[in-house]
């Protein structure tokens, strides 16, 4: 046989049948430095490789990516509305306004002194002064009691500071520290009463509070359908190359090396699913930004609406790639083990 | 190289498909396990390549026992055994090169040093010329020559082969068996299932019988002392040319 003993396999010195009790050993007879590289680029070609077999069925893979896609675009959109809303209840936090009713007959120069000194501190952003008079000639105007109130000898209302806590964002920690707040200027010795449209404020914040649970349900529920949708899509694919695994389990493939490119079949899908999810975003921010600064006009407000930005995208495209793996590996560990040869 | 010990196997519902057997193929050498359909030739190879667990009795391959090899150990122990299927077991959706691939590729070689086996093993089965082909568009012959380059594309030390000829003519059978003679000059330990009896008996092997389960015959097909073969022929068989595997 000249080309057997041409090839390098046959050298006459050597039988394959050295080392007769190695004990099996789970590394291949690369060493590690090689072993490490190697699997880089196994991984890498099998990510490639995954991404194309997607791409041969194009209209199958547009198909489930456009499912994933609105299952997620629905609770970052929430979870968008959420950020829009509180950004506008911050804008209109001046109904957190706390007024100070003063005592009786306080003088304007005390006034203007005990305007300075609350200015002063880092939660109060702003301070009107509504004087006796100025209050009592708003009162007269808007009242209509205008003329019963000329009657009086001496003016009945006393000055008014109007405080405006700094921005409030309407988390955690507001409610406290608007009250802490009232507390203080209630212990001021100038100051009778101190009243806080607090049920206002309340209501917002039970209101945000309620939709932060709502998209938080909500996103434990759609991310559970993405994990589902992708592991019932990756179980078809498992199927379908059913007589691949087989072989492959024949001739020495670890159970890592034949879930591989299901799990990377997950990971397209899931990224893929995240991407249509962020177009389907910026679709909606594009046909509501119109509608949503001719509501805020009306209110004399001016809202541009937030999208996810940059790092935003980012976040959904790694959580969804996760998802996705997820519902491969799920789909992976129940059926891959199943297929065995036969 | 294989060493079956009172080796029995049953499948639920009670069938048995393997009774005692016991035999010990050297390392180098070659053997045929022949019988009917059904008398367990088959389920012998898939208890080597641990396609199936041994009800009872003990199996040792290159002085492993196959009874202490876990689930995570198994792929890395088939790694090293090489094995041809009567229908090939190819996939379609690649070409040849691809297919003899395969193994080297699992077990993480170096893309060059594979390529140049994989070229290897296709010369030696002379089928160089056709490693861009689907395995499709070949031959019966061809794809079990292509099935055999995968076999041996990872130089294993073990060479197993279930009916490889069965689907092949008398010439084309010849040639494989040839190959595979090939294969045990260079010290692969070889066993060969086949039920052609007149191709096997020519060819002047060990043959081991099987009948319903037990090994009923361990001999040398006539004439097989001749000079110059592998350093195999097991002592027992030569004497008494008959090995039962109990009542």
């Amino acid at each position: 046989m000249p080309r057997l003993q041409a090839s390098r396999e046959s050298r006459p010195g050597k039988t394959p049948a050295k080392a007769p009790a190695r004990p099996v050993q789970p590394t291949s007879r690369d060493d590690q430095g090689w072993h490490f590289i190697r699997g880089f680029e196994q991984h890498q070609g099998v990510a490639v490789d995954s991404l194309q077999r997607l791409l041969l069925d194009p209209m199958a893979s547009i198909m489930t990516w456009v499912v994933l896609g609105i299952a997620l675009a629905l609770p970052t959109g929430l979870y968008l509305v959420l950020q829009n809303l509180q950004q506008f209840g911050s804008n209109v936090d001046q109904a957190a306004r706390i007024s100070l009713f003063m005592n009786m007959g306080l003088a304007d120069a005390r006034l203007m002194e005990l305007r300075e000194r609350l200015l002063q501190q880092d939660d109060i952003r702003q301070v009107d002064i509504i004087s006796a008079a100025a209050a009592l000639e708003e009162f007269q105007t808007v009242s209509g009691f205008g003329e019963a109130l000329s009657g009086l000898d001496e003016n009945p209302l006393p000055a008014v500071l109007v405080v405006t806590p700094t921005s409030l964002d309407g988390g955690a920690g507001t409610q406290e520290r608007l009250a802490r707040l009232q507390a203080r200027l209630q212990a001021l010795p100038e100051v009778d009463a101190v009243q806080l449209d607090r049920q206002w404020l309340q209501r917002l914040y039970m209101l945000i509070d309620l939709a932060r649970r709502l998209t938080l349900g909500l996103t434990i529920l759609f991310c559970t359908g993405v994990i589902l949708v992708v592991g019932n899509t990756v179980r078809l694919t498992i199927e379908n190359r059913r007589a691949e695994i087989v072989v492959i389990k024949l001739v020495g493939g670890s159970d890592a090396y034949v879930a591989r490119p299901f799990l990377y079949t997950g990971l397209w899908y899931g990224v893929g699913g995240g991407l249509v999810a962020c177009l389907l975003l910026l679709a909606s921010l594009v046909l509501l930004q119109g509608p949503v600064s001719g509501l805020a006009g009306l209110y004399g407000s001016k809202v541009v609406l937030q999208g996810t930005g940059i790092s935003g995208v980012l976040v959904i495209l790694a959580g969804s790639g996760l998802l996705g793996w997820a519902g491969a590996g799920i789909s992976v560990l129940r059926h891959l083990r199943a297929i065995e040869p036969t | 190289m294989i060493k079956f010990d009172e080796v029995s196997k049953h499948y639920p519902g009670g069938q048995e498909a393997l009774a005692k057997v016991d035999f010990h193929l050297q390392a180098g050498e070659i053997a045929f396990l022949t019988g009917r359909s059904g008398a367990g030739k088959s389920t012998l190879l898939k208890l080597v390549m641990l396609m199936e667990r041994a009800s009872q009795g003990q199996i040792f391959v290159n002085g492993q026992n196959l009874g202490h090899l876990s689930r995570r150990q198994l792929p890395y122990f088939r790694r090293r055994i090489g094995v041809v299927f009567q229908d090939h077991q190819l996939l379609f959706d690649r070409n040849v090169f691809e297919n003899v691939a395969l193994p080297l590729q699992i077990a993480g070689y170096d893309p060059r040093e594979a390529a140049r086996r994989v070229r290897a093993a296709l010369d030696k089965v002379g089928l160089l010329g056709k490693e861009k082909q689907n395995p499709l568009v070949l031959s019966g012959g061809e794809q079990q020559r292509v099935g055999i380059a995968r076999a041996v594309v990872n130089k294993p030390t073990l060479l197993l082969a279930d009916e490889p000829t069965g689907n092949l003519d008398p010439q084309l059978s010849a040639e494989i068996m040839a190959l595979f003679e090939q294969f045990n000059q260079v010290g692969v330990s070889i066993l060969i299932a086949s039920h052609d009896l007149s191709l096997i008996t020519r060819l002047r092997h060990r043959i081991l019988t099987l009948d319903q389960g037990r090994l009923v015959s361990d001999r040398l097909a006539d004439g097989a002392l001749q000079a110059g073969g592998p350093p195999s022929a097991p002592a027992v068989s030569m004497t008494s040319g008959f090995v039962a595997g109990g009542a």
